[in-house]
């Protein structure tokens, strides 16, 4: 390991702490739903450890808790993530054209929006041990929320775990909020996407369709019809 | 909780949001160049997250009344701007002390 390694993965280091901090209250209460909706403490913070992601493993723990099927679940939490399509594609410009397969592997693990956010704000190209300094924090701040929100949760008593079915929703409206706030064409996507998710529900006729199966054409038809009326203009 | 089920599930959850990430980084080096598909990106999170917690929400405590009153204290927590956190502390405890009142 020669100085220039340590010097950048210090940076990446130093850059990743505020994301890690930043995740630790996150991951805690995701730790405190998991557990509460009946998942054990190990396999939340597997969950966190193999995903390392908000939205999707949100989503897709519910669908768990709810007994989902395998497809319903796998769906879903892809159509969340596609996005990183877009901030994997505009980060593999700035990487080191040298970098290998395996770490290049490594590398893709660790694109979560934050990171992803702080990499492109750096001047240059993108090195191998910034990066892993950069994700190496995010990580274990990740994990280690999780893991405490879950042990906490095991030793709560039985009459906080009802109310805390809540808990998840509640990020979901801390999530959606702030931005619909700043954006009319958000609102009118979350509008439409819950107009669709009601409508199959509460219409008889469409009983044969399983939760997630809602939740995907809620979001196809949403975001399909915003992406037609407000197309965006800039990147992301 | 069959742990085999959620097992399986994690990882299939793991798979398919590595997918996405590593792909543009080791072979799919292209842009995007569609509007129309970024915007659906983009605006994709939003649709599924408000898919997902409504009307859901009203069923999430076991009572409406107190997933109702959960749903309001989240939904002002969330407009003045706190962070996940709070908003999700808030909705948790308002539901709890609802839930002593009726």
């Amino acid at each position: 390991m020669n100085s220039k390694w340590r010097k950048d993965f210090t940076y990446g280091l130093k850059r990743g702490l505020p994301i890690a901090l930043g995740y630790v209250p996150v991951s805690f209460t995701f730790g405190l739903m998991a557990v509460s909706g009946g998942i054990p403490v190990w396999m939340a913070v597997f969950i966190s450890l193999s995903n390392l992601t908000s939205a999707g493993q949100f989503a897709g723990t519910n669908l768990i808790i709810n007994g989902a099927g395998f497809l319903e679940i796998t769906l879903t939490t892809f159509i969340i993530n596609i996005r990183y399509l877009l901030m994997s594609l505009s980060m593999t410009q700035r990487l080191d054209q040298k970098m290998n397969l395996p770490k290049r592997l490594l590398i893709g693990y660790g694109v979560t929006d934050e990171i992803f956010t702080v990499a492109s704000m750096e001047q240059g190209t993108l090195t191998f041990p910034y990066l892993t300094g950069l994700i190496l924090g995010p990580v274990l701040g990740w994990t280690s929320g999780t893991a405490l929100g879950a042990v906490i949760c095991s030793t709560l008593p039985e009459s906080l775990s009802s109310a805390m079915g809540i808990a998840l929703y509640g990020m979901f409206i801390a999530i959606i909020l702030p931005a619909a706030r700043k954006s009319k064409p958000v609102i009118i996507i979350i509008a439409i996407s819950v107009v669709v998710v009601c409508i199959l529900k509460y219409i008889p006729l469409f009983n044969f369709i399983s939760s997630g199966f809602r939740i995907i054409i809620a979001t196809i038809i949403g975001a399909g019809i915003g992406a037609l009326l407000f197309p965006v203009e800039e990147n992301i | 909780m069959n742990i085999k089920y959620a097992f399986i599930a994690v990882i299939l959850m793991a798979v398919v949001t590595y997918i996405p990430r590593v792909l543009p980084i080791v072979i799919f080096r292209k842009e995007i160049k569609s509007k129309y598909i970024k915007s659906f990106l983009k605006y994709v999170p939003f649709a599924v997250l408000g898919a997902l917690t409504f009307p859901d929400i009203l069923y999430s405590t076991g009572d409406m009344t107190t997933a109702i009153c959960g749903t309001v204290a989240a939904i002002i927590l969330a407009y003045r701007g706190k962070s996940l956190t709070v908003v999700a502390l808030g909705a948790i405890c308002t539901v709890f002390a609802a839930g002593l009142i009726f």
